[in-house]
């Protein structure tokens, strides 16, 4: 790699860092406490001598504040983030997270909250939590919407158990326990076979075209053996595509007496153009995390909202959040309360209300961005994909001739000839000072790259990453040990991941106990 | 771009979208608002949330704690922030070292070998906790005793429906506030015990009986920590015999937040590692021998064992374990004992005051932390809403809301944060207005 085929990535200060345990010294402490003003009691007293600790705490960290402050600061520049640039994980929308969120969520009169306040004396709160499921249920089509579910895979396990106490309810118990398949195309994400498990669902998987939409006579075949809950699909699916024949699906489905779950992953591509209630889908989970910009802060937390049909609205987690017409506040607005009184509920899925910061995020973020902001967002964020497709089709061999939504899938069938893999072209992306896209997913196609610039990205960015790309492919041909040996920029190398699931080495220990075994 | 990639407009993107399924009217959501509107609506809702500017007793689930002011400035930064899960571990080696540190802390204070990345919460913890003891002991039934945070309950209840297990329930005993001293449900059948502590009311239970009762009928014990601040006191759970320990992680630098994002913490024994749910970040080498952290044993996991998986979870709380993180490496061993020794001194003392108070007493003689059970002289949910109204103290929480059977008892929580000011000012008005309507 010369200087000039650079144009985004540059070296920088790389501190090593040890881990705290490491950096300890005994006696230093971090913080102060005001003096104890109450009158003392021996703590024997209090707590008997049984039930109290008697290791000292030994083990854990004694370091200044300064100490605290330089560890993190030195670790957080070891991490690549969405701040620094394009980060083109495809199904995973990293889009640009606003600060004016952050400063919402940060509110006194909502950070200081207590989830057991008494409900006339959280009405604000409550009030969000209504007005954010409303303008989702207006955004996909679908009536009845709970904010429980932390994240996407919590939201799909909700929905997965409303279809069952659906099918329960409508069919009887005992009839209903000869319904007990649950369909998912086999493109989908692990987590969706994962949900259905836990709701006592066993998974059949439905075949993909040659063209990659789900295979329709399959699904007839196995929706004719009679004993289907229902189909968990993505849409648009994980290879980026709109499943046009998703009406039909819908109804074949319902034909055969299942409901029609959507992973609701990639609704970045619809907000605004398209609603999956308008399509016959029964029940879909979202990930304020994904489309409607929540960080993702290293993994979490997400919230996954679960959107369903009137019919299946019975059926959602309590407590749910209406509004009271009829019991006006004392300044003349409506009230709104925390309602137990579903008897059909699956129940509850998580203490409290929820991952309610997050619902503060999203409800901004549909502020700031307006109805129409919204729609233009979804465009950029396809019309980006489209440019990536368009640009790339020359280096890189696309498994399926068909206009992709808001990511595309390319995979390795050209570099592989050299004995670059996906996995070597990720890496080397790093050296270009990108984050790499998704790998090896969906799992059908061989070698996937699957990218989702999402609508956070210029034009120049995507030119910078399009030549990015080329260089790699041009590199893969002329010089593939440069590839095969990526990342060169990185602090560390590519560790052994085998030999760390081979003797795994999960906590800190100090050097004497470690070595006692 | 559009006319590079050979379209004419911006509707010709979503051609793959039949006709009539694409929406021909704007979404009747709100016009777009500026920062300055933005934020003066979310003030004018704030305002209407009495309860967050009050003196604060209310506990339950979700403590008020001291925030050391870095929580918050290390979390705000972008490079942890808006960073994915670590899938690509040489540009993620901030959050993976940080969650290698979180596992070691969730060790230490638990008294456990191993612990995952976390999970949602404590209550989604819990579920899981049981899930895996049935993986583990292939038996089929779960005895949940004494007084466990009913809504943590009602999530294992949602889990468990579908999963083919019995959950069996024994009351707590009724002087005490504890579990019974023999469990008659344990059996061969019986996969796990699990219990609170300090339990819902606060009462300390004794883990170490516990766990002799449940592994003498071939169960787990698995322990359930909801005020993740008596760790720094209280024995732990791993010391005292337990297999699984669950905690609530919220004490730990994350604010209310009128009931999340918070945090479960997940430990277990070193034999069980296999059979965790969630994400693990392990110790792992370069070529050079430099070390590193990476997801390790991804192989329990949904994105590669499918329905076979330990769980279906896959984002968890990465940004808030990095809170309790800071916190926990900030106050370090000293504080996190300081912190819990005050909190036990000033609730022994708040609760030693509320019982010399005509009317008032203590039903449950168990030791307890910095949570107590306070029987009133009357209807307890009316006293706690005058004392909100004419004193402005959140003076706990009423039990007739979990329990309709109680309808006199209120759980009290008293934290470092609660000065003498405002603890005096809370027996004074208990006082005065249980005189009052006496």
């Amino acid at each position: 790699m010369t200087s000039t085929d650079i144009t985004k990535v540059t070296s920088h200060i790389s501190h090593n860092e040890a881990l705290i345990f490491e950096r300890s010294q005994t006696g230093r402490i971090g913080y102060r406490l005001p003096p104890l003003d109450v009158d003392e009691t021996a703590i024997d007293e209090i707590v008997p001598k049984k039930f109290q600790r008697d290791d000292d705490l030994e083990g854990l960290p004694e370091v200044s504040e300064v100490d605290v402050i330089r560890h993190f600061t030195r670790m957080s520049t070891w991490n690549y983030s969405i701040d620094l640039g394009m980060y083109p994980l495809g199904s995973c929308t990293m889009k640009y997270n606003s600060r004016l969120n952050e400063k919402v969520a940060r509110i006194p009169g909502f950070a200081n909250l207590h989830p057991l306040a008494d409900e006339k004396e959280a009405q604000g709160a409550l009030q969000i939590i209504y007005e954010l499921q409303h303008h989702l249920a207006e955004i996909t089509g679908l009536p009845g919407v709970s904010l429980q579910p932390a994240a996407g895979a919590h939201g799909e396990m909700t929905g997965v158990m409303i279809i069952r106490a659906y099918i329960d309810a409508r069919d009887g118990e005992g009839a209903s326990a000869n319904r007990r398949t649950m369909l998912i195309p086999d493109s989908a994400h692990g987590t969706n076979p994962a949900s259905a498990h836990l709701s006592g669902f066993s998974v059949k998987t439905i075949r993909s075209t040659s063209e990659g939409l789900t295979d329709l006579a399959h699904l007839r075949e196995i929706c004719s053996h009679g004993d289907v809950a229902g189909l968990m699909l993505t849409n648009p699916n994980t290879l980026g595509l709109f499943e046009r024949n998703i009406q039909e699906i819908c109804q074949i489905v319902h034909d055969a007496g299942g409901l029609v779950y959507m992973d609701g992953a990639n609704m970045n591509a619809l907000v605004g153009i398209a609603r999956p209630g308008d399509m016959g889908v029964d029940v879909i989970h979202l990930n304020l995390h994904k489309t409607f910009s929540t960080p993702h802060g290293g993994g979490g937390p997400g919230c996954g909202p679960c959107c369903s049909t009137a019919e299946l609205e019975p059926f959602l987690p309590v407590p749910r959040i209406v509004k009271s017409e009829s019991d006006v506040s004392p300044g003349g607005g409506a009230t709104f309360r925390v309602d137990f009184n579903y008897p059909q509920s699956i129940g509850r899925v998580k203490a409290f209300f929820g991952n309610y910061g997050m619902m503060l995020r999203a409800l901004a973020y549909i502020q700031t961005h307006g109805n129409d902001g919204l729609r233009e967002a979804t465009e950029a964020a396809v019309l980006n994909s489209r440019y990536i497709a368009h640009e790339l089709a020359s280096d890189y061999e696309k498994p399926f001739d068909v206009p992709s939504m808001h990511e595309v899938v390319f995979t390795d069938k050209r570099q592989s000839r050299k004995g670059v893999h996906t996995l070597d072209i990720a890496k080397r992306l790093i050296d270009y000072g990108f984050h790499p896209m998704t790998i090896y997913f969906p799992l059908i196609v061989q070698g996937a790259m699957l990218i989702e610039p999402t609508e956070s990205v210029g034009h120049q960015e995507l030119d910078q990453f399009v030549a990015a790309m080329r260089a790699i492919a041009r590199e893969a041909v002329n010089d593939p040990e440069l590839v095969l040996n990526a990342p060169h920029s990185t602090r560390i190398g590519r560790l052994d991941e085998a030999a760390a699931a081979r003797k795994p080495v999960l906590r800190w220990k100090p050097k004497q106990a470690a070595s006692a075994g | 771009m559009l006319h590079q990639i050979g379209l004419h407009s911006a509707d010709d993107l979503f051609a793959s979208i039949p006709e009539e399924l694409r929406l021909t009217r704007a979404l009747d959501t709100p016009v777009a608002l500026s920062e300055i509107e933005l934020l003066a609506g979310f003030e004018r809702m704030a305002a209407k949330n009495a309860a967050s500017q009050r003196a604060n007793f209310l506990g339950a689930g979700a403590y008020s704690h001291y925030i050391p002011t870095i929580v918050d400035h290390i979390i705000s930064r972008s490079e942890f922030f808006t960073a994915y899960t670590p899938y690509q571990p040489e540009i993620s080696q901030g959050t993976l070292q940080v969650i290698f540190e979180f596992q070691t802390l969730v060790c230490q204070l638990t008294g456990m070998d191993v612990a995952n990345a976390s999970m949602y919460d404590g209550s989604t913890a819990l579920a899981e906790a049981v899930l895996m003891a049935e993986r583990v002991t292939k038996r089929s039934k779960v005895v949940a005793c004494g007084a466990i945070h009913p809504e943590y309950l009602e999530v294992v209840n949602t889990y468990v429906q579908h999963a083919g297990i019995e959950l069996q329930h024994v009351a707590f005993e009724p002087s005490s506030g504890q579990v019974p001293a023999s469990i008659a449900h344990l059996d061969d059948k019986t996969a796990a015990l699990v219990v609170q502590s300090p339990n819902f009311f606060g009462c300390i239970e004794d883990v170490a009986a516990l766990a002799e009762q449940a592994h003498h009928a071939g169960a787990l014990l698995i322990v359930a920590v909801t005020e993740a601040m008596s760790l720094g006191l209280l024995k732990s759970p791993g010391a005292a015999g337990a297999d699984i320990v669950i905690a609530e992680g919220q004490s730990f630098g994350v604010p209310l937040s009128f009931g999340g994002p918070y945090v479960g913490l997940f430990a277990t024994r070193d034999k069980y590692a296999r059979q965790i749910p969630g994400r693990l970040v392990g110790e792992a080498y370069d070529q050079q021998g430099r070390r590193g952290f990476v997801l390790t044993l991804a192989t329990r996991e949904q994105h590669i064992r499918r329905e076979k998986a330990t769980s279906n979870i896959c984002t968890n709380e990465g940004l808030i374990a990095l809170a309790t993180t800071v916190y926990m490496e900030t106050m370090g061993r000293r504080g996190l004992r300081d912190v819990a020794v005050q909190c036990a001194q000033k609730a022994s003392y708040t609760s030693r005051r509320i019982a010399e108070i005509e009317g008032f007493s203590l039903p449950f003689s168990a030791p307890t932390f910095n949570e107590f059970v306070v029987l009133g002289p009357g209807n307890a949910a009316e006293l706690l809403s005058r004392l909100a109204a004419e004193r402005d103290i959140n003076g706990g929480l009423a039990l007739s809301r979990y329990f309709p059977d109680r309808p006199n008892d209120f759980l009290v929580c008293v934290t470092e944060i609660n000065s003498r000011a405002e603890i005096d000012a809370l027996l004074d008005g208990l006082a005065d207005i249980a005189h009052s309507s006496a």
